[in-house]
């Protein structure tokens, strides 16, 4: 039996020196030069605009950094026209609010995101996501109205009672009142670091809440299936599978919920009366935030005055990137986080 | 076949053994070869095992609360009330499923009612604040002259049937289009900026994109403030609000139609590209189109957080009491600052128009919200019925085109051979 050799074929082409590879870049038209001009003009200019935000908060702050220097971290009054202010008080403040919000937003940003996930019948899902999208959507200033006109009444009960119990706990007691006496009276607990960290909370909970559902949403069903064929209950899938393959995704949407918390303005500012002490005691009247104190002040003060805003609002604005890029790190970096966006 | 007995998850009531410690393997008792055949477990929907623990620890819970704070104990106040009773109900509930059930099934029981509870909380927060604001408003907003009048010529002491807000309406309106007029063509041309180029410099575009959206908004009024009108030396107007707006709402949009245009599936792009499309026609009639309902959701979204925002507007609008409406001299107020400084009045006439306006406000974003729902609830390259017809349609018109030009050619080369 013979066997069929495949002949082999020599292209018949002349290898002349000119015959070189291909040129494979293609010559653009003048419809995508002036295309390309334009979208880059428009990055660029994005670009421009953005820096000389940054850029020029640090050039005003610097006048009133250069005269305090680091004694601007550690001062709490806020005295400019006597040159003493510092930013110790509002910061700590500002950091209060946001962490309080965070504590409260947090739990219940986890929860509606698992019961959307895994819980919840698969009718109700897109009305709850509708849901917490809206609550992202409300204007900050709907609820700092309902902070100051509802929520402080009805939450007074709540501080005193936190009071009474778990006073004993530092930043839970409060110096002027008495839980005991049932005529003592209930401004002490007014306009505290806790009712407008509440609020606040009601702002965060959604942003973080959209992050979690994106992250558990991705959970492998194999792993999930897998779980759930070795027995597991619904909860023991979501400890054993979900919770540790959104983990990434948990610390994500904190971080950026905290981001908002810390810039919160217009919340904070009705609901806080501002002081200008370090003031741990969350319960008690009276805080103060970087952002409400660039709003309340910003008109009356004058050239040296402004320059000190403007270095709060620079420390504020560090503080949030800061926040921000370590929450989309931790988002980028976990398991889930290849393709999500947060 | 062996079984571990300490598995934390496993729970399969027919696998259990004595409970004898150390832990061992043991055989699974196999049914007899007479006994019944397996009946398969309902999986879907709700047993009466599911329901009636449920309403059975309601109920109990209920009562005993009631007990707690009518009776035996002074306790009191709403908050506290539905605390305890939660609490309550926790444990009548926990108590209850471990009658029939071992302690995996108790637990997972419980974290879906918890679970449950987080959801109920989040909507019983938000039907609060929208039922409050709007009850708190109605007496403004049932009265016409709210949406018609400006407050020029009211004061605070003059009652709800004078005067209104349109002016902060029609200031709201005008600051969005100028922001719209500025975001969107800006907006749109960045995010194909970001995906059209590749390289050092749109990375970094990027990067700077992706920290300007943790910008806290007061600092976009601050910047404007101290540039337009304390540099440049304009006065504070809705010019200078709409600038602050823009730049808050620029890095969210860009980012979120970043985010929609990297949606766009490859294959069109290349299909575009392979038909000898240059780059800005399959941008402008491929890529583009094809995004249509996810960009405008990202710019609808963008408008509806810019819209409630009130700190930039503070520093940059001015407030004032009359209808401007020029967008360039004199201030112009907007919905939210003008909510913001109707309820910071102790007259209870002008607190309800705060109120009111807020509900305006509200609404105005839920539509916003519901139009950008509709919009965008599609991922990119699918269409809603009446675009899909006007595709239909289209097509139709091409194809007959096409084939009149065919018609038209093989009229002139009759020899063309038929394939």
């Amino acid at each position: 039996m013979a066997t069929i050799t495949p002949p082999t074929i020599t292209p018949n082409r002349p290898t002349t020196p000119a015959d070189g590879l291909r040129e494979l870049t293609s010559r653009r038209g003048n419809g995508d030069r002036i295309f390309l001009g334009g979208v880059t003009t428009s990055g660029v200019l994005v670009l421009l605009v953005m820096m000389a935000v940054g850029a020029f908060l640090a050039l005003e702050a610097s006048d009133a950094l250069q005269s305090k220097g680091w004694s601007f971290l550690t001062t709490s009054e806020w005295q400019p026209d006597r040159n003493q202010f510092g930013i110790a008080a509002v910061l700590v403040g500002t950091v209060l609010i946001a962490f309080v919000a965070v504590v409260v937003a947090v739990p219940i940003a986890m929860g509606t995101a698992l019961f959307i996930t895994d819980v919840a019948p698969t009718w109700l899902r897109s009305w709850l996501i509708a849901l917490v999208d809206l609550m992202a959507a409300v204007p900050s200033v709907v609820y700092g109205l309902w902070g100051l006109f509802f929520l402080q009444g009805k939450i007074i009960g709540l501080s005193r009672w936190l009071n009474a119990w778990f006073g004993w706990v530092p930043f839970l007691d409060v110096a002027r009142a008495d839980p005991n006496s049932p005529l003592s009276s209930q401004t002490v607990y007014t306009a505290s670091t806790f009712i407008a960290g509440v609020v606040v909370a009601m702002m965060v909970m959604p942003i973080s809440c959209v992050v979690m559902r994106e992250v558990f949403s991705q959970v492998p069903a194999g792993e999930r299936e897998g779980a759930y064929a070795l027995g597991s209950t619904r909860w023991g899938m979501i400890r054993v599978v979900a919770l540790p393959f959104g983990r990434g995704g948990i610390i994500g949407g904190t971080m950026l919920g905290l981001g908002r918390a810390l810039g919160e303005t217009i919340a904070v500012l009705l609901i806080i009366s501002p002081r200008f002490d370090i003031n741990f005691h969350i319960l008690e009247s009276g805080s103060n935030s970087v952002s409400s104190l660039i709003a309340a002040r910003t008109f009356e003060s004058t050239g040296f005055g402004r320059s000190a805003l403007m270095a709060a609002g620079l420390a504020l604005f560090a503080i949030t990137l800061v926040v921000n890029f370590t929450a989309s790190w931790f988002v980028a970096r976990s398991r889930s986080g290849a393709s999500s966006e947060a | 076949m062996t079984i571990l007995l300490e598995h934390p998850i496993v729970h399969e009531p027919r696998l259990q053994a004595t409970t004898t410690s150390p832990a061992r393997t043991v055989l699974p008792q196999r049914p007899g070869p007479d006994a019944p055949p397996d009946q398969p477990r309902a999986t879907r929907g709700l047993s009466r095992n599911d329901v009636l623990p449920l309403v059975g620890a309601a109920l109990s819970s209920l009562c005993t609360t009631a007990l707690l704070f009518g009776r035996l104990t002074p306790l009191s106040g709403d908050l506290g009330f539905v605390a305890a009773f939660f609490a309550v109900f926790l444990l009548t509930y926990a108590a209850i499923v471990s009658i029939t059930e071992d302690r995996p099934a108790v637990v997972d029981r419980v974290m879906a009612v918890l679970l449950c509870a987080a959801a109920v909380v989040a909507f019983v927060a938000l039907a609060s604040v929208v039922i409050f604001v709007i009850l708190r408003g109605v007496k403004a907003l049932t009265h016409t002259n709210f949406y018609v009048k400006d407050l020029s010529e009211t004061g605070p002491l003059d009652p709800l049937d004078k005067g209104g807000i349109s002016h902060a309406i029609v200031g709201t309106l005008i600051m969005t289009a100028i922001s719209l007029a500025i975001t969107v063509p800006l907006g749109v041309a960045c995010s194909v900026y970001l995906n059209e180029t590749s390289g050092k410099v749109t990375n970094f575009v990027r990067t700077v994109v992706t920290a300007m959206t943790a910008l806290p908004s007061i600092l976009a009024g601050l910047f404007i403030f101290a540039t337009w009108v304390l540099i440049l030396g304009y006065e504070r107007s809705g010019l200078a609000a709409s600038i602050a707006m823009s730049i808050m709402m620029l890095p969210i949009i860009i980012r979120s139609a970043d985010v929609v245009l990297r949606l766009v599936p490859g294959n069109l792009r290349e299909a575009a590209a392979a038909m000898g499309a240059s780059q800005w026609r399959t941008v402008w009639h491929v890529v583009l189109p094809t995004a249509r309902s996810g960009l405008t959701t990202s710019v609808i979204l963008g408008v509806a957080r810019g819209v409630g925002e009130t700190a930039p507007i503070l520093l940059t609008a001015g407030f004032t009491s009359t209808m401007n409406l020029d967008p360039i001299n004199g201030p112009m107020v907007s919905l939210p600052l003008a909510a913001f400084e109707l309820v910071r009045s102790p007259q209870p006439s002008q607190v309800a128009r705060g109120f009111a306006t807020a509900a305006v406000l509200m609404v105005l974003v839920l539509i916003l919200f519901s139009i950008a729902r509709i919009l965008g609830g599609r991922p990119a390259g699918q269409l809603s019925k009446r675009q899909a017809a006007a595709t239909v349609s289209q097509s139709a018109t091409d194809l007959a085109r096409i084939e009149g030009s065919r018609r038209a050619q093989t009229n002139d080369i009759p020899q063309e051979p038929p394939r």
